[in-house]
């Protein structure tokens, strides 16, 4: 059985999949269950300087998919309401008595040298096992010069975390904010400040909705909205994105990432660590279905690397990063050719319609003899866009074929078609 | 469709009970079922579903609109092929109509989209403010309907759509046809049949005359005087009979007349029900119905004889397995070949003679059984009659009405559709169809001529 045990930025962990700071991690009770239940680590919820946060009532959204499953939350909370005493007191505790995984401490306050000097003293004599810095709060915090305000500008993170690796021995982790225009900006400014790791993402500023009879947005507060930060499966694909291009700059490369967003179920945990991530991090999926589905997560990453014989977490860390690169060195070379297998097509004409009216018209349609209809890819003018296969409802009905096998690798760089070839 | 949820008149509790005894046999999807199964339809592109209903609904668009939560709009895209689209919900064979056809049989999951309970989800669900259809500017016509049934009222609908007149002339005190008189019970509940003529009436510009009998109280030739089109939708009135000895005994019943009277029935106690065993004779859906219903009514044993093998009956699977949910015994390869009386003359038994198949030819063999029942109930089929008195009579072929392409028959200014006619199969939904037909038909005709 694969070895699912990782150290992450000095970090020890019996497995990758630690709760994100967010209610899960709030106090010792849900913890201990967490912990109970098989989570590797937790991420507690965000400390702030006393007077605690006050929350407002709603608090949370959704959008749902065609079998009314959550695939996108939202949430205008605040960081912890509970006493910082309180939670520095259980944070110690819980520690104590689960001495194998991995504590982390989310902090935040106001951006202040005092402050923080002030907070990660504290932190430390919990025994908690580092620090996670969360600049990326979207909503109610900034407004009081923290969270996003601070990771939306690079000097701030920078100075930050520099000022909390003075102060403390423990390993900082930097959680950046997705609500910036390039990711690599704010990765860097926390290297540069000294970080041991960073984590992405935390929330997307977001509207999930309007509700067309009160004409507000959700969640409601006596009638008002607010935009809140966006998470869940929805936000996977930007996470993903946001986590490789960490991983393949330059300036951050190697840099431990922890990933953050829509992680359900081993394969995206797969995802996240193949681009680069050595620990991730789950909130939504927990707050959905309980802390129960560590179980699968574990059992069916450790099925799968064992199929493919990797023995421990970094045999595939970082594989795909390689693998994704900028658009100019792709192969101009390679073309795939749509192709229906005509005894698993069902008639539905989906591919027809979108290739028609939306894309090349490529696709065929011929009425057979007994009235019934085939579809034909006319591969002169496909351009292999996937859109065909990507509407066809049925399993691999459509084949995305190979075509010019012989042709050498040729990228943008190289090619005559390139204007700017020479300049580049 | 807005209805009215008050009971109409002359509904009694004595009915209610009876409606009872008589729950729907395909309930209605819940909300949320609705949109799980709307959201399985994949909104093809000349979709086989549409070109499988007879009546052309536009079937992934109004499931779409289910989907989007636009219950109205699919109400609309329904109502705008098939005004009677809350009864054909309810009734469509459509195990061999529109979800035959459903891509979704041929894919892995092998199950299509369950089209015709969506189709009722958004006729019963739809809140239109009114008539959800406008009449077109009056066009000066006026065109009689005969019969009241689904194609007459089809017609009427669409003719009136379109700016005309209409009188529709019915024969019985209600209108419907076999909506009101034959359809099982447990198809259509709750008195459905009137409220949706109410709602199809209610586009204005139909005048209903109930008891007005053409050949009885109307002819033809006065029809064709006073109006400028006449169509014919009287259904089929006969049913043909079996030729045994005693068979006009009080106890050898037509299956569509008792439905009827049941149909009808306000009360439990005014049915003569069998209380031990009755035989049904035929293979169609009548039959089907029949049994059930008497199984429903609380008849011990109810066995069903057809002559041929089940794959020979014309009643669908499905309906074959309706039968086989309520334990109704069917019997095949065998045909009724006496009456057997008891000496005070009641009715004691059915004497069957069994048959075998001889290169698709029917033959008697050796073997014969004897069912014991109290009552029998004929199920072979429905049969055309036109009304004796009648003067002119449009060409007959195959024993209905001929017509020659767009519901036109032989008599100039007359057209003709539903069961009467030998287009289509008996269905409701080709009913409303011809009858829709027939009214885009006349209407550019008239609008040709004027
Ligand atoms: C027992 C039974 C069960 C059925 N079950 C189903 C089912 O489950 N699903 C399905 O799709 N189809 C079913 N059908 C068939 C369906 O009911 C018919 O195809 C449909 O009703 C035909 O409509 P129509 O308008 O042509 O005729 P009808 O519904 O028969 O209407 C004809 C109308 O004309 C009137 N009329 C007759 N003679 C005259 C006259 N001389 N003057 C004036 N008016 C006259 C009648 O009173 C009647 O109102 C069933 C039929 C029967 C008999
Ligand atoms: C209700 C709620 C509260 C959250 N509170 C915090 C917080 O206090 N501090 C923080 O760093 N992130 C917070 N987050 C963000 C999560 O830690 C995480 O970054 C985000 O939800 C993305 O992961 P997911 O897609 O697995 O939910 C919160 C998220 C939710 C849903
Ligand atoms: S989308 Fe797929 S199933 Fe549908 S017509 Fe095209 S190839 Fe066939
Ligand atoms: S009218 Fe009947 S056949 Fe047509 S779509 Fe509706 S249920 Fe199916
Ligand atoms: S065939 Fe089935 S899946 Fe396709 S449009 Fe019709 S109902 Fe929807």
């Amino acid at each position: 059985m694969a070895d699912l045990s990782i150290e992450f930025a000095g970090i020890k962990s019996p497995n990758p999949f630690w709760l994100a700071s967010a209610p899960p991690t709030d106090k010792a009770y849900n913890v201990e269950r967490a912990f109970e239940a098989g989570w590797g680590g937790v991420v507690w919820k965000t400390l702030g300087e006393d007077p605690a946060a006050v929350n407002v009532s709603s608090r949370y959204s959704a959008i749902y998919d065609n079998n009314g499953e959550v695939s996108g939350f939202n949430n205008i909370e605040l960081i912890t309401d509970r006493s910082l005493e309180v939670n520095l007191k259980e944070i110690e505790a819980v520690k104590k008595a689960w001495p194998d995984r991995a504590l982390v401490v989310s902090l935040m306050v106001p951006c202040e040298e005092e402050s923080w000097k002030k907070i990660v003293k504290l932190v430390e004599q919990t025994g908690a096992d580092g620090l996670e810095l969360n600049f990326g709060c979207p909503h109610g915090m900034p407004e009081r010069g923290m969270g996003a305000a601070v990771g939306q500008v690079p000097e701030y993170v920078e100075m930050v975390t520099r000022w909390c690796k003075t102060y403390s021995k423990l390993p900082v982790i930097v959680k950046l904010t997705p609500n910036i225009t390039d990711i690599r900006f704010s990765a860097r400014a926390a290297k540069r400040g000294g970080a041991d790791a960073v984590s992405a993402i935390n929330t997307i500023n977001s509207i999930t909705g309007i509700d067309l009879d009160q004409m507000s947005a959700r969640p409601m507060v006596d009638g008002k909205s607010t935009h809140g930060g966006y998470c869940g499966p929805a936000v996977k694909p930007i996470a993903l994105n946001m986590v490789a291009e960490i991983a393949r700059d330059p300036e951050t490369a190697g840099l431990p990432i922890s990933g953050i967003g829509g992680i359900g179920n081993w394969r995206d945990a797969a995802e996240f660590i193949s681009l680069g991530s050595g620990s991730v991090q789950v909130c939504t999926a927990a707050m959905i279905y309980g802390f129960r589905i560590v179980t699968e997560m574990q059992q069916g990453l450790s099925n799968w690397m064992d199929s493919k014989g990797y023995k421990k977490i970094s045999d595939f860390q970082g594989l795909a990063v390689p693998n994704t690169t900028d658009w100019k060195y792709l192969n101009m070379n390679y073309k795939v050719v749509a192709d229906i297998d005509n005894d698993k097509c069902i008639g539905c004409g989906r591919c027809y319609i979108a290739c028609e009216d939306t894309s090349h018209q490529a696709i065929d349609r011929k009425v057979r003899e007994d009235g019934s209809v085939a579809f034909e890819v006319i591969e002169d003018k496909c351009v292999g866009c996937n859109l065909c296969q990507i509407t066809c409802p049925v399993d691999s009905c459509i084949k995305m074929e190979q075509k010019d096998a012989d042709k050498p690798y040729m990228n943008w760089t190289q090619d005559p078609r390139n204007p700017y070839k020479d300049a580049s | 469709m807005v209805m009215s949820m008050e009971m109409p008149q002359g509904y009694s509790q004595q009915q209610l009970a009876l409606d009872q005894m008589f729950k729907d046999i395909n309930p209605a999807l819940s909300a949320r079922q609705a949109g799980i199964e709307s959201s399985r339809c994949y909104y093809c592109y000349d979709a086989p579903c549409v070109t499988a209903c007879p009546s052309k609904i536009n079937i992934p668009s109004f499931i779409a609109s289910i989907h989007a939560d636009d219950l109205t709009g699919a109400a609309k895209t329904i109502y705008s092929e098939n005004i009677m689209g809350g009864s054909c919900a309810r009734v469509c064979p459509t195990e061999i109509l529109c979800e035959q056809a459903c891509v979704r049989n041929k894919e892995q999951e092998k199950a299509p989209v369950k089209i015709g309970l969506l189709q009722r989800h958004a006729t019963d669900n739809a809140q239109f403010v009114g008539h959800p259809f406008k009449r077109a500017a009056a066009t000066g016509k006026t065109i009689a309907v005969v019969g009241a049934g689904p194609a007459g009222l089809s017609c009427a609908h669409r003719l009136a759509l379109l700016g005309n007149e209409v009188e529709i002339f019915e024969a019985a005190d209600k209108p419907g046809g076999l909506n009101e008189y034959g359809i099982a019970k447990y198809k259509l509940t709750d008195n459905f049949a009137q409220k949706e003529v109410e709602f199809i009436l209610g586009i204005g510009g139909i005048t209903l005359h109930t008891n007005k009998a053409l050949g009885k109280d109307v002819s033809l030739q006065q029809l064709k005087d006073q109006f400028d089109a006449v169509f014919l939708a009287i259904g089929l009135q006969d049913v043909p009979c079996l030729k045994l000895v005693n068979e006009s005994h009080p106890h050898i019943l037509n299956a569509v007349d008792y439905i009827k009277e049941l149909r009808q029935a306000t009360d439990i106690s005014e049915l003569d029900v069998p209380k031990d065993s009755a035989v049904v004779i035929g293979a169609g859906n009548t039959a089907i119905d029949m049994a059930c219903q008497l199984k429903r009514l609380g008849t011990e044993e109810v066995t069903l004889v057809y002559r041929r093998g089940t794959e020979h009956m014309s009643a669908t699977v499905h309906e074959q397995q309706i039968a086989k949910d309520h334990e109704v015994r069917i019997k095949t390869w065998a045909r009724p070949e006496q009456i057997n009386l008891d000496d005070d003359g009641s009715l004691r038994s059915l004497t069957f003679r069994k048959t075998y198949s001889d290169n698709g030819q029917l033959k008697d063999s050796e073997e014969s059984f004897e069912i014991n029942c109290s009552a029998v109930f004929k199920a072979v089929g429905q049969k055309f009659a036109y009304p004796q008195a009648e003067q002119i009579i449009p060409t007959i072929s195959n024993g209905k009405i001929a017509t020659f392409g767009q519901q036109v028959t032989s008599i100039d200014g007359v057209y003709a559709g539903g069961d009467c006619t030998s287009e289509g199969q008996d269905l409701t939904v080709e009913a409303v169809q011809q009858g829709k037909l027939a009214a885009l038909a006349i209407h550019h005709q008239l609008s040709q001529e004027a």
